[in-house]
């Protein structure tokens, strides 16, 4: 209506306006998720001191566990984007990751000469958060590059085209042809089958090195808060506990916390994504792509933004993820990732954003982290007692009686039989709970409160609220 | 009338559909490669044809195996990718089978690691003498218990796991097949372990090597088994489909659902035949598909289950000749793909027409009559 | 995109969502008289021929019947004028532009503004969502602006006023109190009133509605013609695809009848109820 009603005049109790801060309503889905994740916490810790898990290994557990907690909210999350508001069946996520995670570690990667071995190639020796730009972006290109002509497809075809996409990337990243190549006076290549060493600098390490910058500049010193801050007090302080090299610890957890803080950033993007307009025409597109164009939107560009975006976002998670393990090869990128992130978000609820931060915090703690920290643990307790090497050899002493081999067996298996678990999971899931933990999908598709607007009295062409009609 | 109004249609046909121009152009040009290549010598005519061969040989496999996705995508609308572990399924269903008989019910090996499919090397098909002409009853046996295994284990797959939510739709047993293959193929690799081994004795495999104008194409008795096996159950999923009952109400189910259960279809019957057939001509190809290429391995069907999709997709879900003739396409395309593009880009090249299939003809280049 | 209130010419209504009315509805531009203008329309399946040299005007302000027996053609008309289906051939004209074989939202776009013969709403949407998506150029669509936090203030104020049109609009079609309630929760007849509701935020100058009476009850029915005639007298114009011949006779000041993909004959009510034609091809065909 006209210009001059100001925002406090529509009704928003002070309540609402506590609860909801930077667009992160805290009222239930957020506490829950609180809840959840304290009481994983609290599980770990247990099982681990119960056991007498030594405190370094229990330590960095709970250190493996935040992070992949953080890969897996932020990975479903940006499914979410993509199925949970727009409905597109995006099964070829390991495709864009893996375009993130290539594109990065060539463009920063140490420059091809001494040092490096005759047969590993080099990179552009670009800072890496230039590599980690580029693969971001190069990640969204490809999705475009998918989205022009892919998104008009039925969602079961999409599903094969982008699954045969991602396939298709890990081809060319095992070809020979693509190995290594001199350009621009630059000896690079995707490494073929051997894959590509990640010897840029620390993420970490490079992270904080930057932050750095304007401390450096009043002290006049290089790199202050990672040498004096980081290596001088932090890790010197967790030396009291851990005396035995204690920096990959630390390590560790810094690198986890960081993870869960852009964790954070991706749940506010994709919360405003969906909780604007924008976001509204995403949902639109989902329940019915024809009334949606009927009503003047012009839903292709719309799909076409919602799946850049996510790819883009998809290959930043895949370079966070793989950045810090030192090398990739290209058969890390099996379909399998895809599967482990469609899991999570069907466990959260397809369409809830604190749905998929939920789904990955108990995909990573249950499903992912879980049963080989379980391994370890009774390993541990066991005092690592030596396993069959094939199920032959443990069904033998069955028939005896002796079931121990047996056990062992699967417990040495546990990397196999958590997929079938993962399996059995989805099915479970799909049979019982389609819409997950948090699948109501009642996150407002407004950029505002949708209550009824409360209007001045005496404007005389409205009523505004006439008693028995409001039953909300 | 004319020339002027057939190069008209010609050019609307161009500005109307560039996609169909483009790649008109394309083969085109790989035609004019490919004589290039044979004039100067850079490829040979035998070894042209031994990727003929090699591509038809493949592309029967997944013909096979694409004809039961092709009718349970169509007659319950779903793509099923637990599809490609059905095929490992019977694969190794058929092979413990094999190896046991081979192997003298335990008098050659232990009986345990013959039923294991030598998990962790402890048998070696080829120190059993496994060939289809040395062991003729053991590689019968297996391609028999492969068959009625699949059968059953889709049987049993489709009543707890996917007839439960049929009503949900497509998109929900879709998800829930991904389900089912991920299950299936870890548990196969939990009891077989992850080695890939050879299974067959090639050294006394007999076969012959025609000379061919420039050079020689070798033919196992392998390959000529695959050529009777896939074309005799092709043969014979024609008939059933032309000459029975049964037959006609599947091509009507897959037509529409709707209709036929008001029309008096028992659907629930045909979705069973559906499954049994489909089951059956699976877990037949993965036996197949590991007798001819000698090895097994506990992803096998999964790596040709894309393949498969091109397949039925090409074909045109729902048509069973679009699925044999859609396989051949992408056999052939998969194995000579490697006469212009580097050999890692065969299998990215059959994908890569599978897509553009998708994209410019999404109901399948032979589309037209559905099943029939 | 506020925009004045209008009154309408005070109708003698005596029901009580007469006195509510569209504040912030314009009603309809006024570039021309003839706002839609259809020649030659052609359209084929196969070999079948669905519309052959389909023609007609429709005046400004005014609500015009199509009928026709089944399979006469009227729903691909609707389809090839609103860009669901390409014609192939003959044009079709909007307000005097070229709107011929353009996509659906660019059709939308221009003013022209369809409803689907089943209600099509948007299932895990509430209502008052339906309703928010129709207005056309949002600010909020835009990507950068919904993520950027100053930007988004001013997607916020926008979102105020869409909200207030989509209440009012809401209150008159007499399904506020159904707001927040899931779309895919709602009657027939409500979903059909909800999708008019929505495609009036569009703010379009003409509306084809395709079979709106269609399992509506009679006096859901009643009220939707009643808020038809109202909005056709803020100058809204109408083309109506309707299969219950008395209903359009009733209502209609133009009638157009279809028939085997060509128009039978056009007129008003009265000359089309004592055409020869029209008898025999619904005698011949079906009622």
């Amino acid at each position: 209506m006209s210009d001059d009603e100001s925002g406090g005049e529509y009704g928003q109790s002070t309540e609402e306006q506590r609860a909801v801060v930077m667009g992160i309503d805290f009222r239930n889905d957020g506490l829950m998720l609180l809840t959840m994740l304290l009481g994983i916490y609290i599980i770990y810790l247990l099982a681990g001191l119960v056991i007498g898990f030594p405190f370094r290994g229990l330590m960095n557990q709970i250190g493996q566990l935040t992070f992949w907690i953080a890969v897996f909210a932020m990975a479903s999350l940006a499914l979410n984007l993509h199925w949970g508001y727009t409905g597109l069946f995006n099964i070829g996520i390991v495709g864009f990751m893996a375009t993130g995670v290539y594109v990065t570690g060539i463009l920063s990667k140490p420059v091809f000469g001494s040092g490096t071995s005759a047969a590993e190639i080099g990179g552009f020796g670009l800072p890496l958060w230039i590599g980690i730009i580029g693969g971001t972006v190069a990640a969204g290109l490809l999705g475009l590059i998918a989205a022009l002509p892919a998104l008009r497809l039925r969602a079961d075809y999409l599903a094969i085209v982008t699954i045969a996409l991602s396939e298709i990337v890990r081809f060319s990243l095992l070809s020979d042809s693509l190995s290594g190549h001199e350009i621009a006076g630059y000896r690079v290549g995707l490494g073929g089958g051997d894959g590509v060493i990640l010897d840029y600098q620390d993420p970490l390490e490079s992270l904080i090195r930057a932050l750095s910058a304007p401390f450096d500049l009043i002290l006049g010193e290089q790199g202050w808060l990672w040498n004096d801050v980081y290596l001088g007090i932090v890790v010197d302080f967790v030396a009291n506990f851990i005396p035995n090299n204690p920096k990959p610890v630390v390590d560790n957890f810094a690198y986890s916390a960081v993870l869960l803080l852009i964790l954070g950033g991706f749940y506010v993007v994709i919360r405003r994504m969906g909780n604007s307009p924008f976001g509204r025409v995403l949902k639109a597109i989902r329940e019915d792509e024809d009334v949606t164009n009927a009503l003047g939107k012009n839903t292709n560009m719309f799909k076409i933004k919602s799946f850049v975006v996510g790819c883009a976002l998809m290959g930043l998670v895949g370079i966070l993820w793989f950045g810090t393990q030192g090398s990739v090869t290209p058969n890390t990128f099996r379909p399998r990732i895809t599967f482990y992130i469609w899991i999570a978000l069907i466990i959260g609820g397809a369409g809830s954003n604190s749905g998929s931060v939920m789904g990955g915090a108990v995909f990573a703690a249950f499903l992912f982290q879980g049963p080989r920290y379980f391994k370890n643990v009774i390993e541990t307790a066991l005092g690592n007692p030596e396993a069959p090497s094939s199920f032959g050899q443990a069904m033998l002493p069955v028939s005896n009686g002796d079931v121990v081999p047996f056990l062992l067996y699967t417990l040495d298996s546990i990397r196999q039989l958590q997929l079938f678990m993962m399996g059995v999971v989805l099915i479970v899931l799909m049979h019982r709970r389609p819409d997950g933990m948090l699948g109501h999908r009642k996150e407002p598709a407004s950029s505002i409160p949708l209550t009824r607007p409360i209007k001045r009295s005496g404007g005389g062409d409205t009523v505004a609220t006439d008693g028995g009609e409001t039953d909300e | 009338m004319g020339a002027s109004s057939t190069y008209d249609r010609a050019r609307s046909q161009i500005v109307e559909k560039p996609m169909t121009a483009v790649l008109g152009i394309i083969a085109v040009l790989l035609v004019f490669d490919l004589v290039r290549q044979l004039a100067t010598g850079n490829l040979t005519i035998a070894r042209m044809m031994s990727l003929v061969l090699d591509g038809v040989l493949r592309g029967l496999v997944i013909g096979l195996a694409g004809i039961g996705l092709s009718m349970t995508y169509s007659i319950l609308n779903f793509a099923n990718f637990a599809h490609g572990d059905y095929i490992t399924a019977g694969a190794f269903s058929g092979w413990a089978t094999t190896y046991v008989i081979a192997g003298g019910f335990g008098s050659a090996a232990n009986i345990g690691s013959l039923a294991l499919v030598g998990s962790g090397g402890s048998v070696f098909g080829g120190a059993l003498g496994i060939n289809a002409v040395q062991t003729p009853l053991a590689v019968l046996a297996g391609l028999v218990v492969s068959g009625v295994f699949t059968v059953a284990l889709a049987l049993a797959i489709d009543k707890f796991i996917y007839k439960p939510i049929r009503g949900s739709g497509g998109i929900p047993l879709l998800i829930t097949s991904v389900g089912v293959a991920f299950a299936l193929r870890y548990v196969i690799q939990f009891v077989f372990d992850s080695g890939t081994r050879g299974v067959t004795n090639t050294g006394s495999l007999p076969g012959i090597r025609p000379n061919v104008i420039d050079g020689t194409v070798a033919v196992t008795a392998h390959d000529v088994l695959l050529i009777l096996v896939a074309g005799g159950l092709m043969l014979g999923v024609h008939i059933l489909l032309q000459r029975t009952k049964l037959g006609k109400a599947m091509r009507a189910m897959s037509d529409d659902e709707a209709l036929a259960r008001i029309t008096g279809i028992a659907t629930e019957r045909v979705i069973r035949s559906t499954w049994i057939i489909g089951g059956g001509l699976t877990g037949v190809s993965g036996f197949m598909f590991v007798l001819w290429k000698g090895t097994i391995s506990w992803n096998d069907g999964w790596l040709l289950l894309l393949l498969i999709f091109a397949a039925v997709i090409l074909g045109g879900i729902g048509s069973v000749y679009g699925a044999i003739a859609g396989g051949l396409v992408i056999g052939l395309t998969a194995s000579t793909a490697v006469i212009w593009i580097p050999s890692g880009f065969a299998r990215a090249a059959a994908f890569g027409v599978m897509i553009l299939v998708l994209v410019v003809r999404p109901q399948g280049i032979f589309a037209g009559r559905s099943t029939a | 995109m506020s925009s004045e209130p209008e009154t309408s010419g005070g109708t003698g209504g005596v029901d009580e969502t007469d006195d509510r009315t569209l504040t912030t509805l314009g009603g309809a531009g006024d570039t021309a008289e003839v706002p839609l203008k259809v020649s030659g329309l052609e359209k084929h399946f196969g070999g079948i021929t669905a519309v052959d040299g389909v023609e007609f005007e429709i005046d400004k302000g005014s609500m015009t019947g199509l009928i026709g027996p089944n399979g006469a053609g009227k729903s691909t008309t609707f389809n090839c004028i609103t860009g669901t289906h390409k014609p192939d051939g003959g044009r079709v004209e909007f307000n005097g532009q070229d709107i011929t074989g353009l996509e659906p939202y660019q059709v939308a776009d221009r003013g022209l503004v369809r409803t689907f013969q089943i209600a099509r709403e948007l299932g895990e949407m509430t209502v008052l969502e339906n309703m928010m998506v129709a207005p056309k150029h949002q600010r909020g669509e835009a990507l950068w602006r919904s993520v950027l936090p100053y930007a988004r203030n001013s997607v916020n104020q926008q979102e105020q006023e869409i909200l207030e049109r989509a209440w009012e609009t809401l209150e008159f079609f007499d399904i506020d109190h159904l707001a927040n309630e899931y779309a895919e929760n709602l009657s027939g007849g409500q979903r059909k009133l909800l999708e008019l509701a929505r495609a009036l935020l569009t703010d379009p100058q003409m509306l084809l509605l395709d079979e709106p009476f269609a399992g509506v009850n009679p006096s859901l029915e009643e009220r939707l013609l009643e808020h038809i005639h109202e909005l056709r007298d803020q100058g809204y114009t109408f083309l109506i695809v309707e299969h219950d011949m008395d209903l359009i006779m009733e209502n209609c000041e133009k009638v157009i009848v279809m028939h085997q993909g060509r128009i039978l004959t056009e007129g008003t009510p009265e000359d089309v109820r004592n055409n020869e034609d029209v008898i025999e091809a619904y005698l011949g065909g079906e009622v």
